[in-house]
């Protein structure tokens, strides 16, 4: 993970899709549109402070905890940094035990809008990472368009250079009238499907960044 | 001209499913959101029938055979150009394009370049290359009816336009998406199976078989296979490459010299024919041909290899590229996609449409040259799909099967002519009007009524080359600002104001020159005719030179614009410009009495 002091840390980039920011998705932190600046008088430390500083009882996963009715709205916000924390269940009605059921990870929601409002509101890491999508997104489509529209540049100019290739034959039929006709629809269509993939896998890849 | 009753009864078919489906369709549209992008929920399966449907145009259905008859290898550059405009199109322009939430051409410039004025200059530019692409479409379904029955010239451009009309006037976007799917699988389905019989013949019967013209590989022009008279409407300039006999009657009697008419044409002259005259050439005799078509037909199966081909077909080949992604009707497709995604993924799949219909119209214009030589003559070489199955097969089976290819050819015709005159409603209804129904469905009258009134009184162009120069616009004007208001964050609207000017100033000269050329004798060079090679280079250059220079006027919210086009649609930063600006399409039937209840 790149310095988080230093969002344009160039080796925080990794096959065009920069390391998502650290402080991305913490809590206990108002939203400021210069991330560095505003945590400076947060714990600069990962998980734990906030944690021991919202929840008094220390909780092992999985438990029922018991948490009074105040502190309970704002332990749940702080848990949402952590995939594995159960959450509360409804602590005014203490007679019936219910079996917290937990069918699937904790919303990832506020980890995201955080994002979201990082990209939105065009902070200087949000607009780099779309910057980098951008480019190599950008890379790629040169690349590839380069790729076809050489190879049918290429053919006129291999006629005009050794005009003994329009004489050639393949089973009778001449090899301008294949190349032409024939071979680059195969090609285009090829192509496309390459970069539709390509240009596929880097988004999911960008909204996974974005959402974990 | 003998008339065809399949053929009358095929056209008449696809007219009455195109007017049916338009009407079926358009019950379902109602709000401004429906007949501008058919309320973005067309998937991309659809969506690329769609598309393929509407751009295989007459310029592809009729134009590309009779463009491989005139000009043989050459010629192929043709659908390799039209397919890899999309490729283009799909690597730089579709994803972003649909994400921007535009729902027109114009409105995408404003919505990157916050300028009313690059709008409005934009709508005009619209407006102007789509009746350009407009007027081939209406006058070849005149030329195409005219073939099947007796017709005036004006009447299939009036029924087509009659059709198109209606369709859009009653559903806009909402109704042409079907009847454009249900026309591209309708015209593979008519350029394939005749095809497929017409080579089957061939094969039985060898390249020597009875009204073949002779083997394609010779240096030697097609020969006429038995004794041919052929009447030429137009006043026409012939050449041969060896002597010729041929006997002409021009209606005065005057046949000249020698025995009943007959006199023998040198290679090297140019001879005059009037319109109306009738040629008669003796079995075994050579086919002049019209100007400057390639008569050998070993010229004509190879490739030119010269320098003026080489830089010519490069010209070609970049104003079809980049001339797709600047053509309104076609990019106007793209905004009812649900979102980028799918805009991605429905080029893809016209890659495979497209590449797949157009191995179709070569075949037949290879056929042709060896069964319809005669069309070299007269210089009606966009017949040569229509008149080959009789040509080929006598009888019942050849009229079915020139049935079913006229048919396609109006479908082509119906579907492209829609989707144009669509387009064109969309801009002028939300930037000249104010944008209700109303006003969509008074432009899409006035689009039409223009069209067919342009389209009766001009002369008649070849297809393909006409519907060339409309491409070669294209490309010098949006092309540019697409490819660089997508992915360069610097460009300035002033720069994008003088880069489409300039481009599209240039083109306009060269149809001008190209139009005094062609009544002085046609000294117009090869750039002229092809302009794109040196207008599209300008374009993007001066785009950029004056951006540069102008970098104070860069728009402020570029950062948030650029974040909308390329992040990934499941983060949700898509904006409808078209909700935004007339309100949500379940909105409007609440608040529209009555009219929900249908």
């Amino acid at each position: 993970m790149g310095d988080p002091k230093d969002p344009s840390d160039p080796a925080g980039t990794q096959g065009g899709i920069r390391e998502p920011d650290p402080t991305l998705g913490k809590p206990a932190k108002p939203f400021a549109p210069e991330p560095v600046a505003a945590r400076s008088p947060e714990p600069p430390s990962q998980e734990s402070p906030s944690q021991e500083s919202w929840s008094p009882e220390p909780r092992p996963p999985g438990s029922v905890p018991s948490h009074a009715a105040t502190s309970h709205a704002a332990a749940s916000r702080s848990s949402e940094s952590r995939s594995s924390e159960p959450r509360a269940p409804e602590p005014r009605q203490p007679r019936i035990r219910r079996q917290r059921v937990v069918l699937a990870e904790p919303s990832r929601s506020s980890n995201s809008l955080r994002a979201r409002v990082e990209l939105e509101e065009q902070t200087s890491w949000g607009e780099l990472l779309i910057k980098d999508l951008v480019k190599v997104q950008l890379r790629t489509a040169v690349l590839l368009g380069l790729l076809v529209f050489g190879v049918l540049c290429a053919i006129p100019a291999v006629f005009y250079a050794v005009p003994a290739v329009t004489q050639l034959r393949l089973a009778g039929i001449p090899v301008p009238w294949l190349l032409l006709a024939v071979a680059p629809f195969p090609l285009m269509f090829g192509v496309g499907l390459w970069y539709n993939r390509l240009a596929e896998r880097r988004e999911r890849d960008f909204v996974n960044m974005i959402e974990h | 001209m003998q008339v065809n009753p399949w053929a009358l009864v095929s056209v008449a078919l696809v007219v009455v499913v195109t007017f049916y489906l338009g009407h079926r369709t358009s019950r379902f549209a109602r709000t401004t959101h429906d007949f501008l992008v058919a309320r973005r929920t067309v998937r991309s399966r659809r969506n690329a029938a769609a598309i393929a449907g509407e751009y295989i145009s007459a310029a592809s259905f009729l134009g590309v055979a009779g463009l491989v008859l005139k000009e043989g290898a050459d010629a192929l550059w043709f659908p390799i150009g039209f397919t890899a405009g999309f490729l283009a199109l799909m690597l730089f322009v579709a994803g972003p394009l649909r994400r921007s939430g535009a729902y027109t051409l114009p409105d995408f410039m404003e919505a990157r370049l916050s300028s009313p004025a690059l709008r409005t200059a934009s709508t005009w530019f619209v407006v102007f290359i789509g009746v350009l692409y407009l007027l081939p479409q209406l006058q070849g379904a005149g030329l195409a009816l005219m073939m099947i029955m007796p017709a005036p010239a004006w009447a299939g451009s009036v029924l087509v336009t009659v059709v198109i009309a209606y369709n859009v006037m009653g559903g806009g976007m909402r109704a042409i998406t079907l009847l454009q799917a249900f026309q591209y699988w309708f015209k593979l389905y008519a350029i394939a199976a005749p095809t497929f019989v017409l080579c089957a013949v061939f094969v039985a019967g060898g390249a020597g078989a009875p009204g073949s013209a002779g083997s394609l590989d010779e240096p030697a022009p097609p020969n006429f296979a038995a004794q041919t008279a052929v009447t030429v409407d137009t006043d026409v300039t012939l050449g041969v490459d060896s002597p010729t006999r041929v006997r002409l009657d021009d209606g005065s009697g005057d046949g000249g010299s020698g025995d009943g008419g007959w006199t023998t044409w040198r290679p090297g002259s140019q001879h005059a024919v009037d319109a109306g005259s009738t040629l008669t050439f003796p079995e075994g005799a050579a086919v002049p041909t019209v100007g400057q078509a390639t008569s050998a037909n070993l010229d004509w199966l190879l490739p030119s290899t010269d320098l003026t081909g080489l830089l010519s077909t490069y010209s070609l080949l970049l104003a079809l590229l980049l001339g797709t992604m600047g053509l309104p009707h076609v990019l106007s497709r793209f905004y009812t996609n649900p979102d980028g995604k799918a805009a991605r993924r429905t080029s893809v799949q016209v890659l495979l449409l497209l590449g797949l219909f157009y191995l179709f119209p070569v075949m037949l214009g290879l056929l042709s040259r060896m069964f319809v030589p005669e069309l070299l003559i007269t210089g009606d070489t966009d017949a040569a799909v229509i008149a080959l199955p009789t040509a080929m097969l006598s009888g019942v089976t050849g009229q079915l099967l020139a049935a079913l290819l006229a048919a396609g050819a109006f479908a082509a015709f119906l579907s492209t002519a829609s989707g144009l005159v669509s387009s064109m409603s969309g801009v002028i209804a939300t930037d000249l009007l104010a944008g209700k129904v109303r006003d969509y469905r008074v432009a899409s009258v006035g689009v039409a009524a223009v069209a067919v009134v342009l389209a009766v009184t001009l002369p008649i162009d070849d297809l393909a080359l006409s519907v060339g120069m409309s491409f070669a616009l294209a490309a010098s004007t949006f092309a540019p600002l697409l490819v660089l208001g997508i992915w360069w964050r610097r460009l300035t609207w002033l720069g994008a104001m003088v880069g489409m000017c300039t481009g599209g100033g240039l083109v306009l000269l060269a149809v001008v020159l190209n139009a005094v050329s062609a009544h002085t004798g046609e000294w117009a060079p090869w750039l002229v005719q092809q302009p794109a090679l040196v207008t599209v280079p300008v374009a993007f250059g001066l785009t950029v030179l004056v951006s540069t220079a102008t970098a104070g006027r860069i728009p402020e919210d570029v950062g948030a614009v650029m974040l909308r086009l390329h992040a990934p649609d499941p983060l949700g930063f898509m904006r409808d410009r078209a909700v935004q600006r007339f309100g949500r399409a379940e909105e409007h039937t609440r608040t529209t009495p009555g009219r929900h209840r249908k």
